[in-house]
């Protein structure tokens, strides 16, 4: 029986099994941040231990980086909180060292998940781990990439591997051309609303079929970006041309013969025809259109073309209760159209959707038009300063300011909202990000989850439209 | 982690039942970036009143603590132990401990150790009773004893735990005794994939 690609990153990393399935799994790629590393370096400070590999350590701050008042430097960070996590982050990498880092202000700071594909710091065949859910978004590379703890944190930085236990394989398929205006975050959000956000618990999840093969790798981080939100902690691609196309020439990947060499290597990173799976989904790409979350899990989900569902209608209880507790939250009625809901803030970012052809796309929906007046807000962060830099290059923030959006620095701003951009209470959001949870992006806000350009489009009709009939 | 193997120290009695984590360490205090520095807040609220018994000279310097059952209790914050140990505590004796705690401590050096109700009250009063009251704790012979040796107490503790606090083994030292294999391992594979490298 042949192996799945996630049996082949498995068994290539394996240093040591107990008996019990526990494993010792090495890792080539540490990605760290401000938020999650500051108590793992603490730990082995006090411990008197020094990183394993200092070199396998990609180290970037983003969560809770100011997308305004760069101007000021570190001195404007008003929260005074993150400004101490910055500092510290800043700290310990002069102190302990690392590959690469891009400080705050850094021309080359990002979105950790935006930065590692854009350094070529995430090269296919990797493990990569970081102290964030959504390191799941590296498995477009062909790797067995995941979120870990801080403990974590600190057992890959002194030992270089994680102890963990193998998952099942799951086999998401997706066939078919998509449609004009259907994009790699309507197929993601299609996924999670089939199978669920516990659907991938336990599995690590590979997207395959024509239509992942026909995505770029920026569609396929988008969607190995949400395989957390449909429980797997990890999701993945198999490697092909496209794969080894895209991180050619990038700063970090190897050159010359070893380039050649490396890519005869990476094109064996997929499932053998044999291989099997544990679970089999599969997906007809004709059939998915843009899709908009309602609720508050990015399950609760539908076609721009539908209404927000009737809890009357469910028969399970509990189901029910979890369906009128989130449209109490989100403020909405069962039947609403989607397009009939409307909007107070729009944001167009996160390292779901922050990438260059995110903004082209938002852009070519915005281009000559202008915000709807009830829109009070409308953001455009992109991943990372490089991707901000070739947007300015190609126009894209004029397109966004003249439109009346505003034009910020990088970094993971109202994804999440540690930094000043938050919701209000009550306020409505169409947001390119991955999580619509109660209070995610402020205490009280509703997020409804779309692509790129299905928010561009909303934040100009001020509600939600359906980008396939946009002219 | 620092080892854990004859402890002789002064005793500190918290004679109070259900100590939870909020109350080893306020929530307002865990917005640090730090695992250490945490000692000015152990028990910060209880800390005003003058009459708490850390505010005590007589147990100032107390590295074992005497307290009451379900000693932990509440959410799972790793800040708990590691107020206790920055405040200088290496062992907490109580007639029984919250689980998640429980399991915390040995992560971190730190020695829970369960006496029966009996075994704890007479401990407590020998505490009031003879002002500089020390105990001898003997990890390897699983003994709680006074420093004249005139009485001995046994306690249990899971063998594999204790192999861990004896050696000073948390996670990342049990992985590291493997340092060869991962060694080995990264050298072969850079010298297969020097790329990764
Ligand atoms: S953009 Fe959002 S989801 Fe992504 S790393 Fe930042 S906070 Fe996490």
């Amino acid at each position: 029986m042949g192996s799945t690609l996630y049996d082949k990153l498995w068994d290539s990393h394996v240093v040591h099994l107990e008996q019990d399935g526990t494993a010792l799994l090495y890792i080539d790629r540490h990605l760290v941040h401000e938020v999650t590393s500051p108590q793992a370096y603490e730990g082995l400070k006090v411990a008197g231990r020094k990183p394993w590999r200092v070199d396998s350590v990609v180290a970037t701050a983003d969560h809770n980086t100011p997308t305004t008042g760069w101007d000021e430097g570190v001195e404007g960070i008003r929260d005074p909180f993150a400004k101490l996590q910055i500092q510290t982050l800043d700290a310990n990498i002069r102190h302990f060292g690392a590959k690469v880092y891009f400080p705050f202000l850094d021309r080359r700071q990002g979105i950790v998940h935006v930065i590692g594909p854009e350094q070529g710091a995430t090269l296919p065949g990797m493990t990569v781990v970081c102290g964030d859910s959504h390191t799941s978004t590296h498995g477009a590379f062909a790797c067995l990439a995941h979120g870990i703890g801080t403990s974590e944190v600190e057992h890959v930085l002194a030992t270089q591997c994680l102890v963990t236990r193998k998952m099942k394989n799951m086999r998401v398929s997706v066939e078919g051309a998509l449609a004009r205006g259907v994009t790699a975050k309507d197929v993601v959000l299609a996924v999670i609303g089939r199978i669920g956000t516990a659907g991938g618990t336990g599995h690590a999840i590979e997207f395959a079929g024509s239509t992942m093969r026909a995505l770029s790798m920026e569609g396929r981080m988008t969607v190995c970006n949400m395989s957390i939100e449909a429980g797997a902690r990890a999701g993945m691609v198999a490697a092909d041309e496209t794969t080894i196309e895209y991180v050619k020439g990038r700063p970090l990947a190897p050159k010359g013969a070893e380039q050649e060499r490396a890519a005869s290597y990476w094109r064996t990173l997929k499932s053998d025809p044999d291989a099997k799976f544990d679970r089999e989904v599969a997906l007809d790409a004709r059939a998915i259109k843009p899709h908009v979350t309602w609720g508050t899990s990015p399950e609760m989900v539908i076609s721009v073309d539908d209404a927000v569902p009737d809890p009357e209608r469910e028969k399970d209880g509990a189901k029910r209760e979890g369906m009128e507790r989130a449209l109490a939250y989100m403020g909405l009625k069962p039947r609403t159209r989607i397009t009939d809901v409307k909007l107070d803030k729009v944001f167009i970012g996160s390292c779901t959707n922050s990438r260059i052809e995110d903004l082209r796309a938002a852009a070519a929906v915005v281009q000559g038009r202008r915000i709807a007046s009830n829109v009070r807000l409308a953001l455009v962060v992109p991943g990372s300063g490089l991707v901000k830099a070739q947007a300015e290059r190609e126009g894209l923030d004029r397109v966004f300011r003249d439109a009346g959006f505003e034009w910020r620095e990088p970094g993971c701003s109202m994804c999440l909202g540690m930094n000043p951009d938050r919701l209000d209470p009550g306020e409505r959001c169409a947001s390119t990000s991955n999580r619509n949870f109660e209070g995610r992006q402020g205490a009280g806000g509703r997020t409804h989850l779309v692509s790129p350009a299905m928010a561009a489009a909303a934040a100009i009709a001020g509600h939600f439209v359906d980008v396939r009939q946009w002219r | 982690m620092e080892k854990f193997t004859l402890l002789d120290g002064l005793v500190a009695p918290l004679d109070r039942a259900n100590v939870d984590t909020d109350q080893i360490i306020p929530k307002e205090h865990l917005k640090s970036i730090k695992r250490t520095g945490f000692a000015a807040a152990l028990f910060a609220a209880w800390r005003h009143d003058p009459e708490f018994v850390l505010n005590q000279p007589r147990y100032r310097g107390a590295t074992i603590l005497l307290s009451r059952r379900n000693f932990g209790c509440g959410s799972s914050r790793e800040h708990a132990p590691w107020a206790l140990l920055d405040y200088g505590f290496r062992c907490v004796i109580a007639p029984s401990f919250a689980d998640i705690f429980f399991n915390n401590c040995f992560k971190n050096g730190l020695l829970p150790v369960v006496l029966s109700e009996a075994e704890v009250d007479r401990l407590f009063y020998e505490c009031a009773s003879f002002p500089g009251f020390k105990l001898v704790v003997n990890l390897e012979n699983q003994s709680v004893s006074t420093t004249d040796g005139s009485q001995t107490t046994r306690f249990e503790v899971d063998a594999f735990r204790k192999y861990c606090l004896l050696n000073g083994l948390d996670e990342i030292g049990l992985t590291l005794r493997h340092a060869d294999k991962i060694r080995a391992f990264e050298a072969r594979r850079k010298a297969q994939f020097p790329w990764y490298f």
